[in-house]
């Protein structure tokens, strides 16, 4: 572990707030769609924490959880898009 | 220690504080998508950036990840709004030409 306290703490608020606000998101969204966009945003977001965790455990092992987390979102993302585009069309 | 590494840490979590931020606060479907991936993709590379400056002998990890975040996360929100258009979800504030496709 090698940042400062502040760092740590003003980047534990902003992910802290960044998850908070997609959470939201996710949950109030009035339509299907906008549940959608929010849990493809916060897959990016975690995305990004790992990349941080993997630094604040100083394990380069998380990288690897989250290139495969990026992959798994993007095909479930472009899995949704088809369903919505309407049926198993081929 | 680094503060250059430091910095992007900060600016890349900044980012994607921004990026949620638009997501809640956006009146419509469209513009929560573009809010959501440029602002989240600009913050995820930043924080990329500010890891390598923290541990350079991860660089290959950290640009497959980089790549595949630049590759993916455009297309994947491109092919989401087209699919809610082709679906019949239409802009905020429509413009005459929207409503005929």
């Amino acid at each position: 572990m090698n940042l400062p306290d502040w760092l740590q703490l003003a980047l534990l608020l902003l992910f802290g707030g960044a998850v908070l606000l997609g959470l939201a998101r996710l949950v109030l969204g009035p339509q299907a769609p906008d549940r959608i966009v929010a849990a493809d945003t916060l897959a990016v977001i975690a995305t990004a924490g790992l990349v941080l965790l993997s630094l604040v455990l100083e394990s380069a092992l998380y990288l690897d959880v989250a290139l495969v987390y990026g992959v798994l979102a993007f095909v479930g993302v472009v899995a949704l898009a088809r369903i919505i585009e309407g049926g198993a069309r081929p | 220690m680094s503060l250059p590494g430091n910095l992007f840490l900060l600016l890349g979590a900044a980012f994607c504080f921004l990026g949620a931020l638009g997501l809640f606060r956006m009146p419509d479907v469209y513009n929560r998508i573009q809010a959501g991936t440029k602002a989240v993709t600009l913050g995820t590379l930043c924080i990329l950036l500010g890891v390598w400056f923290h541990h350079p002998e991860w660089w290959a990890k950290l640009a497959a990840i980089g790549g595949l975040l630049l590759l993916t996360n455009p297309v994947g929100s491109s092919t989401i709004a087209r699919a809610l258009f082709l679906a019949g979800v239409r802009p905020w504030q429509s413009h005459p030409a929207d409503r005929e496709v």
